[in-house]
């Protein structure tokens, strides 16, 4: 077989995995952090520090007894979770996950793949990941089901929009739409953050709104809405729900690192004497820094801020957000005529 | 080789769910079946080349629009023994008016072999990002911008109907 491909398919498994890995300790990192923030201890029973604990919970929801209602409609009751998951997992392969492994003469750049429409894609399964929650809710045949349903297609809906023109800020500076072509350039100038601060705090906020995190969880509010759109999902069709959360979240913290905080480049990385794979590998570990600390932002705003109302999150969403990403292209532009195409 | 056989699977995949579009009793599965027939049709375009027309195909139509079309159906929870009857009159308008879109379509495959060639022909680049941008910005500005004022005059016009009182 072809090295290339085979590489590929090897690559495709090692970053479904390490998705699938870390989004089950983020659920541990998540409880864990709770604890700290409300002076509790978290889990601590199965395993060092609770470790074992995202296995457990995995056995647990898998041995759970498993309702369908009978009022739903079956067959997309259960392709909705598929769906949502698959979405989920969807997204990381455009994302750069560090430089080039040498083996031979041979460079394999660590990306699946490098389309010229990297970001294009980003939002294209971003859009469609809404459908699963959409068809969740409305198979459930269950009012509150149906309202989180609905709630989660406007507010993804609306804050699409906002993303999509902070990043048009964002590639007017590149000039390409090439995650693998973004993370190098900001090898040879500056992190992107530099130059995009306002761009950055809108995508920040429009990710929050898109992975249905606190500060935006209406659609699960379960104060008004039981459970929200999984409010009749049960066993792993429940956890697949959850789990999908993680794993956007997981994801959107690696496209922020990529595209506003230089990807897998640091400060100083060719100061440094390290040649090839040595800082091929350490590139890949200042990437999931990067993404980890994202993570923890993700964490710590859900632990320390309330929830929004629907009508204050529709104006932040449309009156705000919207409007600033708009000045933002402004005066990019403006920036970009005077001080030439970087900087 | 590849490529033909994605182009059969495609070309099934979208005529056979733009189908069961119509055919379906359920709304919210016309709806579902309608999104499978924009995948298979933005799968065409990468077919074609035409990456960015893919992308904006899906993030659009699949992404946007039909989100919408099935919220405004979960919304109502169309129920189809509550389907009114047509009266006669609208029968007869709409089997004319499909007659007619019929024929047109039929005009266009006569004339499909002389078609074939010019799309053959055509530059295999010109549905990249770079190039579609530089005709549209460069051969085709005015066009480009007058149909950005139609869709901005069509936003206003929405906005102001939906508002209740009109001032």
């Amino acid at each position: 077989m072809d090295p290339i491909l085979l590489y590929k398919i090897i690559l495709c498994v090692v970053v479904f995995a390490v998705s699938l890995g870390i989004a089950a300790y983020m659920t541990w990192g998540e409880r864990k952090l709770a604890a700290i923030l409300q002076d509790r201890v978290g889990p601590n029973r199965a395993g060092p520090f609770g470790l074992l604990q995202p296995i457990a919970d995995g056995i647990k929801m898998f041995m759970k007894e498993e309702m369908i209602p009978g009022a739903s409609n079956r067959f997309l009751f259960i392709l909705a979770p598929c769906f949502f998951m698959l979405t989920a997992c969807m997204t990381g392969v455009v994302i750069p996950w560090g430089g080039g492994i040498t083996i031979d003469g041979v460079t394999y750049p660590m990306q699946i793949t490098d389309i010229n429409i990297g970001l294009l894609y980003l939002l294209g399964v971003v859009s469609i990941g809404v459908y699963g929650i959409m068809i969740g809710g409305w198979a459930s045949n269950n009012k509150y089901s149906l309202m989180g349903a609905l709630r989660a297609s406007s507010q993804m809906i609306s804050y699409e929009v906002a993303m999509g023109l902070a990043l048009i800020a964002l590639v007017m500076m590149t000039g390409t739409l090439s995650l693998g072509e973004i993370a190098r350039q900001q090898d040879e100038g500056l992190a992107y953050v530099v130059y995009q601060p306002l761009g950055f705090l809108i995508f920040i906020i429009c990710a929050f709104a898109e992975t249905n995190r606190a500060p935006f969880d209406l659609p699960e509010s379960e104060s008004e809405l039981v459970g929200g759109y999984h409010t009749e999902y049960s066993s792993m069709k429940l956890g697949f729900f959850l789990f999908a959360e993680y794993i956007n979240m997981f994801i959107s913290s690696a496209v922020m690192a990529t595209l506003y905080f230089g990807g897998y480049n640091f400060p100083f990385q060719h100061e440094l004497g390290l040649e090839g794979n040595t800082l091929s590998i350490i590139q890949t570990v200042v990437l999931f820094a990067k993404i980890l600390i994202f993570i923890f932002i993700f964490m710590w705003v859900r632990w320390t801020l309330p929830r929004f109302r629907y009508d204050q999150l529709m104006n932040l969403g449309w009156k705000v957000l919207l409007p600033l990403a708009l000045a933002n292209i402004f005066f990019t532009g403006i920036g970009m005529y005077l001080f030439g195409k970087l900087g | 080789m590849l490529t033909e056989y994605a182009f059969w699977f495609l070309s099934f995949v979208a005529i056979f769910s733009a189908l069961a579009m119509i055919f379906s009793k359920n709304p919210v599965y016309s709806v579902l079946s309608l999104i499978l027939t924009f995948f298979a049709i933005a799968g065409h375009y990468f077919l074609l080349n035409a990456q960015f027309l893919a992308a904006v195909h899906i993030i659009v139509y699949a992404g946007a629009i039909m989100v919408l079309f099935l919220y405004v159906i979960m919304m109502l929870n169309l129920n189809r023994l509550e389907e009114d009857k047509k009266s006669t009159w609208m029968k007869f308008l709409s089997v004319a008016a499909g007659g007619l879109l019929l024929f047109v379509l039929l005009a266009v495959v006569k004339r499909t072999d002389e078609i074939t060639i010019t799309a053959q022909a055509a530059n295999s680049d010109c549905g990249l990002v770079e190039n579609l941008g530089k005709v549209l910005y460069n051969d085709y500005l005015l066009p480009f911008e007058l149909a950005s004022i139609l869709f901005l005059g069509a936003m206003v016009g929405a906005v102001y109907l939906s508002k209740k009182e009109l001032a």
